[in-house]
């Protein structure tokens, strides 16, 4: 019965909000509007509308997909010293890491949707009902693991905001086991995503055993970025309690991950370059274009100088703390990261193809919209959830009769 | 070569198996009556874009071909022959046509034979019902230059007015039909597989269209329909089967089969049959008496990206350097 009226009280809670609150989510719903309508007409008319073709069969959409498990994954770098370091300024604030992974998992798996030929065929993929090639097809792994992640950081945000919700303390021992497992999930649904490409002899850009760790460190910048940039946007609009010491940390984190990532690249670049061989085709194209096409030469370098601004602003101390330059690092390395591991690693693993064929790949407008609109619903649903776990958070949704005057701040946060 | 070993007869239902194909065909079979009911046949056609609400949902909740059972697929040819009927307006027949007992089957090219007419690509379009605005072609033939087998300075576009051109020999790729095929390992449903006697095939009903299969292929071998294939009446081919080159939708992937509607009953494929020099054989690897194992024992014969290790069944040859004992 409390399990009901949590429901029920928090959905309620979503409904009172500022005029700002509205608006907000207004042009969001507007956005992802406009992405269903570009997505009619890809369902009309087959993915011919897009910019693919049987040359690079894969483009925008796996981009963004692959970018985005990086941010899900990334929620970890917070529930790793919430709940086994039990420091309490990051438990105040992991709900909302948590919410962000579940935003980042859906918008993933709608980007793979929107990618599908067949669309209604998707149930194919349930095991028993449809058939899945487990373990055999690294597609269908990431099928399990999204899934499984998904559902990990819906059960436990909503256990510790239900009890926080009936007043009480959760119960380490009821939630340890689970945050275990999704700490190992996190790792395992970025590593798992960077095998889908690496599995492939067919793709040498891709076939590197490099990969995975690429994936983990850029995932590692991309992510904390975003949720630095998060964090001050909720101390400004709400009541709800953000220490510094939080940002702080997500901040070296982003430093240290951004300085290795960086790193990795000029591995690559040295390997395929000293002694060129076929398998520098991709690459080549990637940053000095191939047969004199460049398409993809101007994403590429811009992606290089912001990831080398933003990581020269993080690393000297005075401008990673000063909140405008750290802003600005945030802003540059997550755009920086989003086109280094979506347009910059996904597309170029099919120029040339293993044909050699030399035939390059630009986004249409309905493939910006349907992902713009994707992007929105994802910002949505992002909003929605924080803005139910800081009701709770702050007290003001609450069992009735309430323990305690609402507006007081938590336990946690006030320690 | 190893032989997967999918059922000629299909299996016995069993546990959980059976629970599926009941609540499909209950689904099926509700969603049917329900259209029946609500509506005459012929208004039900209007509303389902000119199909019955009994195929749309007897199409949906089709089961994956290995493990239908003989009504299953028979119903399956019978929805397909109805759709192609509705679509170009030509009676087609469809078959489920089984593999041949002992027997897997490869292919050898003459390279030296080969002067890049393209008519194999030409045959295979009409034989294999290829859309023809999509321009889908499952064989790709590549003007090399003479001394190089480096594949990213090959042209395959190539369109001079006659063809051998002085100094260029010609390379034609198409599936070869993997003995560990990494589209097969890719696929996330098992919508393709290696059937007994060594071909991939897909099922285009099964199929998601997620282009995995594309990305994992050394080969280009595999083409999506990124529109609806379109083919003038008058120029479908009306003998098909399931696996081959029976029409296909729009959102799926397809590629070469070595025409298993036509190899499967003893006939060449039909990019064999029109070579105008020769340069294609075609054969039962399991016959020691065939023309294609005296090539592999005789000549001096390569495969493409051998080094993958994907074991593929498609082996090139040539005339001027006969193997040396």
């Amino acid at each position: 019965m409390t399990l009901i009226r949590f429901f029920t009280d928090s959905l309620r809670g979503l409904l009172r909000g500022s005029r700002a609150y509205w608006i907000w989510l207004g042009v969001l719903a507007l956005v992802f509007c406009v992405g269903l309508w570009a997505y009619s007409l890809q369902l009309r008319h087959g993915l011919v509308v897009t910019g693919m073709s049987d040359q690079v069969s894969w483009g925008f959409y796996i981009s963004n997909f692959a970018f985005l498990v990086g941010i899900a994954a990334a929620a970890v770098l917070l529930v790793i010293p919430a709940y086994i370091f039990h420091r309490v300024d990051v438990k105040a604030v992991v709900q909302i890491g948590e919410g962000l992974a579940v935003a980042a998992v859906i918008c993933a798996m709608m980007f793979v949707l929107a990618d599908l030929g067949r669309p209604e065929r998707a149930w194919h993929l349930i095991p028993f009902i449809g058939r899945m090639n487990w373990p055999t097809s690294l597609l269908a792994w990431d099928v399990v693991v999204l899934n499984g992640y998904l559902a990990l950081n819906l059960a436990l945000p909503m256990y510790v905001l239900y009890c926080r919700y009936c007043g009480r303390e959760p119960s380490l021992k009821h939630y340890f086991p689970v945050v275990v497992l999704a700490m190992f999930w996190a790792v395992s649904i970025h590593t798992v995503t960077a095998f889908l490409f690496s599995a492939n002899s067919a793709r040498p850009f891709w076939n590197t055993a490099l990969l995975g760790p690429r994936f983990i460190a850029s995932a590692f910048v991309s992510g904390p970025a975003l949720i630095i940039v998060i964090l001050q946007v909720i101390r400004r609009v709400t009541a709800y309690p953000v220490q510094q010491s939080v940002i702080d940390m997500l901040a070296l984190i982003m430093t240290v991950a951004l300085q290795i990532s960086l790193f990795f690249i000029i591995a690559e670049l040295f390997t395929d370059f000293y002694n060129e061989s076929a398998h520098a085709g991709s690459i080549r194209y990637l940053f000095f274009g191939l047969d004199g096409l460049t398409g993809l030469r101007t994403w590429i370098w811009s992606a290089v100088a912001m990831n080398v601004v933003a990581v020269v602003l993080l690393s000297v101390h005075s401008t990673r703390r000063a909140p405008v330059t750290l802003n600005i690092a945030c802003a540059l390395a997550f755009v920086g990261i989003w086109i280094e591991k979506g347009m910059g690693l996904v597309v170029p693993g099919f120029i040339p193809t293993p044909l050699g064929e030399v035939f390059e790949y630009t986004p249409t407008a309905v493939e910006l919209l349907v992902s713009l609109g994707i992007w929105a619903f994802g910002a949505m649903v992002f909003t929605l959830l924080a803005k139910a776990s800081i009701a709770i958070e702050l007290g003001h949704v609450r069992a009735a009769p309430a323990k305690q005057p609402a507006g007081k701040p938590l336990p946690g946060a006030a320690a | 070569m190893e032989q997967p070993q999918p059922d000629p007869e299909k299996p016995a239902e069993k546990g959980f198996d059976q629970y599926r194909r009941k609540f499909m065909a209950g689904l099926v079979t509700a969603g049917a009556v329900t259209g029946a009911a609500a509506t005459g046949a012929g208004a039900a056609r209007a509303a389902w874009g000119g199909s019955t609400l009994q195929d749309v949902l007897g199409g949906f909740f089709q089961d994956n071909y290995q493990r239908m059972s003989r009504d299953e697929i028979d119903s399956a040819l019978a929805r397909i022959e109805r759709k192609a009927q509705r679509k170009f307006g030509v009676a087609i027949h469809c078959e489920d046509t089984p593999p041949l007992p002992n027997t897997v089957f490869g292919y050898a090219l003459n390279i030296s034979k080969c002067q890049g007419y393209r008519d194999c690509v030409d045959a295979c379009v009409k034989e294999n019902n290829l859309g023809r605005d999509s321009q889908v072609q499952y064989i790709r033939v590549l003007e090399m230059a003479k001394g190089s087998m480096d594949l990213e300075k090959s042209d395959h576009y190539y369109d001079p007015k006659d063809v051998p051109v002085d100094g260029k020999f010609y390379l034609p790729v198409q599936c070869m039909q993997c003995d560990d095929a990494p589209c097969v390992k890719a696929c996330p449903v098992n919508a393709t597989w290696q059937e007994p006697d060594g071909i991939v095939v897909i099922d285009y009903d099964w199929c998601i269209g997620c282009r995995y299969c594309m990305t994992a292929c050394p080969y280009q071998a595999r083409h999506f329909n990124w529109t609806e294939p379109v083919i003038p009446a008058a120029e479908i081919n009306p003998n098909t089967n399931y696996l081959g080159n029976r029409p296909r939708p729009k959102g799926v992937v397809e590629k070469c089969h070595f025409c298993t509607q036509r190899t499967r009953k003893g006939q060449q494929p039909a990019c064999q049959e029109a070579c105008p020099t020769g340069a294609r054989v075609f054969g039962n690897l399991l016959d020691p008496n065939s023309e294609i194992r005296y090539i592999l024992a005789n000549k001096s014969v390569f495969r493409l990206k051998e080094e993958l290790g994907t074991e593929p069944k498609f082996w090139y040859y040539t005339d001027d350097l006969p193997a040396q004992s």
